[in-house]
């Protein structure tokens, strides 16, 4: 199950630049660590972020050892149209998540 | 060995000790990664499990209303098995009785986002553990330990936590020890962890020999810590360095 936090303000005036938060749970496995074995622990990382806004890439991340567990982002975008800002992102293991909120825009 | 069972004084919750930083994350609800975990606490209170089909929602509806300062009350001693339990330990019980599950295993995500997603009902309310002939032995046990030394060490609990805190340990600020921000997540582990975790990084500090986590030792010390901290309120999700 991947978990996820994500804040998309629901109204924003047209050209408005509005702050989109993501938090992703990942433990975001370095591949420098060894278990108790003394085996390396395989890096697992959260390798692709993307975020789209009306079907739009806005924002892309590529996340590697140097990012800590469950990583934060904060970026701005400007409100144009009404719409969905989605956000889809895969690890290392190919697991993947989603998240999305809508966004209602006012003139 | 009969201490004389004390509150420090003044009475400071550990986030008192805590830099700007790791207060702002602890009070921002977003940014606080420990939220992630009642997130996940949240999900997994309506998901169903086990061979009864029914999930935590089915018995108790909304936790934000059925869990209202529950956690504030525990470690308590369970009427049908007469033993002392954590919140861990009920969630477990539901599990294994009512839910007919595998009980979860301690800190593991699941458990850790019940337990905070339960423990988020109580932020806020007042530290309310009653000490009754009920439980006053593990009372007296868990405070025997506190005043106890142990380790290569030989240090008892009591002298960082009741004698020196505020002060240094290496680059860390010394608290008083209260488990009322439990489960927390701390910056060091990179993930949320149970105060039975945290007791036995305590108890590997000072070379002692650790008890499992869940083990009557931890639970016995986790009451009478919670006695000791009465007068605090529950943090939980609380983040810590």
């Amino acid at each position: 199950m991947s978990i996820a936090k994500i804040s998309v303000p629901s109204q924003a005036r047209r050209g408005e630049l509005v702050e989109i938060r993501i938090a992703i749970q990942h433990p975001m496995e370095t591949g420098f660590r060894m278990d108790n074995m003394g085996k390396v622990i395989p890096k697992n990382t959260v390798s692709n972020l993307l975020c789209r806004y009306n079907g739009a890439d806005v924002f892309r991340a590529e996340m590697g050892s140097g990012i800590a567990a469950n990583p934060y982002l904060q970026f701005y975008i400007v409100a144009q149209d009404s719409g969905d800002v989605a956000f889809s992102w895969v690890d290392d293991r190919g697991e993947k998540g989603s998240a999305s909120s809508k966004i209602t825009v006012v003139v | 060995m009969a201490a004389d069972a004390r509150r420090p004084d003044p009475l400071k919750s550990g986030i008192e000790f805590s830099g700007a930083e790791v207060r702002a994350l602890q009070q921002d609800d977003f940014s606080s990664p420990a939220m992630l975990w009642v997130t996940r606490g949240e999900k997994l209170w309506s998901e169903p499990a086990g061979k009864s089909e029914k999930s935590c929602a089915s018995c108790h509806q909304d936790a934000r209303a059925s869990m209202k300062g529950v956690s504030a009350k525990y470690p308590k001693v369970d009427p049908g098995t007469a033993k002392l339990t954590n919140i861990e330990g009920r969630i477990n019980q539901c599990r294994t009785q009512h839910q007919q599950a595998a009980p979860l295993r301690y800190d593991s995500d699941e458990l850790l986002g019940l337990t905070a997603y339960v423990g988020l009902q109580s932020r806020g309310m007042p530290v309310n553990v009653a000490i009754d002939t009920q439980n006053r032995s593990n009372f007296e046990r868990g405070r025997d330990m506190f005043y106890t030394r142990m380790g290569q060490m030989n240090l008892a609990c009591t002298h960082c936590h009741d004698r020196n805190f505020g002060r240094k340990l290496l680059n860390d600020t010394i608290s008083q020890g209260h488990g009322n921000p439990y489960p927390v997540y701390r910056l060091e582990w990179q993930t949320m962890g149970s105060l039975h975790r945290r007791l036995r990084a305590c108890f590997f500090g000072v070379r002692a020999e650790l008890p499992p986590a869940g083990s009557p030792d931890l639970l016995d010390l986790e009451l009478f810590l919670a006695w000791r901290s009465q007068g605090l309120t529950v943090e939980t999700p609380g983040v810590r360095k």
